[in-house]
């Protein structure tokens, strides 16, 4: 059973290093990002104006990493790719160490 | 199919904290009543996996893309209780970390795909299932069971997206919040996940389940139901 869960941890840091995958093949589809996703400078473009209470709430919160991109949208490809890479490694511990200690605190006290 | 900040009234995403908070209170006590000590490790593995499996962005060519989730194998694994905690925890770092869906949209992201999904996948899988343990109606079901978990998700958000402008407009007749209505928003939604991403999380549902079949049985929350209890 512990060899079967390292086994699946390693899994997991696999796919974190695949992940740039996620971002290699829209762009050579030319496909767009999600539909109901856009940013504000995407709504411009394609409404031709940009809805009122929406422009208020759009940039109500400054994320650390955002779009999980450490050197903004002009960055060379490697460098988005290498972001991606370290977000997902990142995403993954942060995720689990929530989920692990949140389980604990909530089974502390039986079995 | 993570709502940014702006494209929700507070009308929609506030109502939508108070559901989401209700689930999870409830789905804490579930976890403290039916999880196993020992289990903890595969509950933090399913978190990360759901983390990770969102950035594999799929693109539909010249078109939009989209993802999997991973809920509905968390469901079957560990039980649609457990995926609620698991997913939201992994919305939650999406928000506030990486700006990957608004804050004040962290409710209603819930309630779609951490909610809505592992609950209809979970029903799906239960109901074309009945109690076999193997064979092509076992693993139907548990393609059905992230397939509709998906895309209930996406008609989900598709509905919230689709009913701004009916709730809010400027005085000139302009939405205020997200621009399209729901006979764009549902049918776009519904495409896309019916022709592809469904299709994905179905497959990934399908061959973890497969994976974990056989080498850690003990751990399908889905067939244990099935076989001990009659919920």
């Amino acid at each position: 059973m512990k060899q079967f869960k390292n086994k699946l941890w390693l899994g997991l840091f696999i796919m974190a290093l695949l992940s740039p995958l996620g971002i290699i093949l829209p762009e050579k589809f030319n496909a767009e990002g999600a539909w109901g996703e856009w940013s504000v400078e995407t709504l411009e473009r394609i409404l031709g104006y940009v809805p009122e209470g929406l422009k208020r709430t759009a940039d109500i919160w400054k994320a650390p990493i955002p779009d999980y991109n450490f050197f903004g949208e002009g960055a060379l490809w490697g460098a988005k790719s290498l972001s991606y890479i370290i977000s997902g490694a990142l995403g993954i511990v942060l995720a689990a160490v929530v989920m692990y200690i949140l389980s604990k605190l909530l089974l502390r006290n039986d079995k | 199919m993570h709502i940014p900040d702006g494209y929700l009234s507070p009308q929609t995403y506030i109502p939508l904290y108070g559901v989401s908070i209700a689930f999870w209170g409830m789905a804490l006590k579930k976890i403290k009543q039916e999880v196993l000590m020992k289990h903890v490790p595969y509950l933090a593995m399913a978190a990360a996996f759901s983390f990770i499996i969102q950035l594999f962005n799929i693109p539909i060519p010249g078109g939009t893309t989209g993802h999997a989730v991973g809920a509905g194998i968390i469901a079957l694994l560990l039980g649609p209780w457990t995926a609620v905690v698991a997913v939201s925890v992994v919305l939650i770092i999406q928000a506030m970390v990486f700006g990957d869906g608004g804050i004040t949209a962290i409710g209603a992201n819930c309630f779609n795909m951490a909610i809505v999904m592992p609950f209809v996948a979970y029903w799906t899988f239960r109901l074309i299932n009945g109690s076999a343990h193997t064979g092509t109606r076992f693993y139907a079901a548990a393609f059905c069971a992230g397939y509709f978990g998906l895309t209930a998700a996406a008609l989900s958000a598709a509905f919230m997206l689709g009913i701004q402008p009916i709730i809010a407009s400027a005085p000139d007749g302009r939405p205020l919040y997200a621009p399209y209505p729901l006979s764009i928003a549902i049918p776009v939604m519904a495409v896309e996940h019916l022709l592809l991403f469904s299709i994905i999380e179905g497959a990934v549902t399908v061959m973890l389940l497969k994976y974990f079949l056989k080498n850690e049985s003990d751990l399908l929350y889905s067939i244990k139901k099935t076989t001990y209890e009659t919920v």
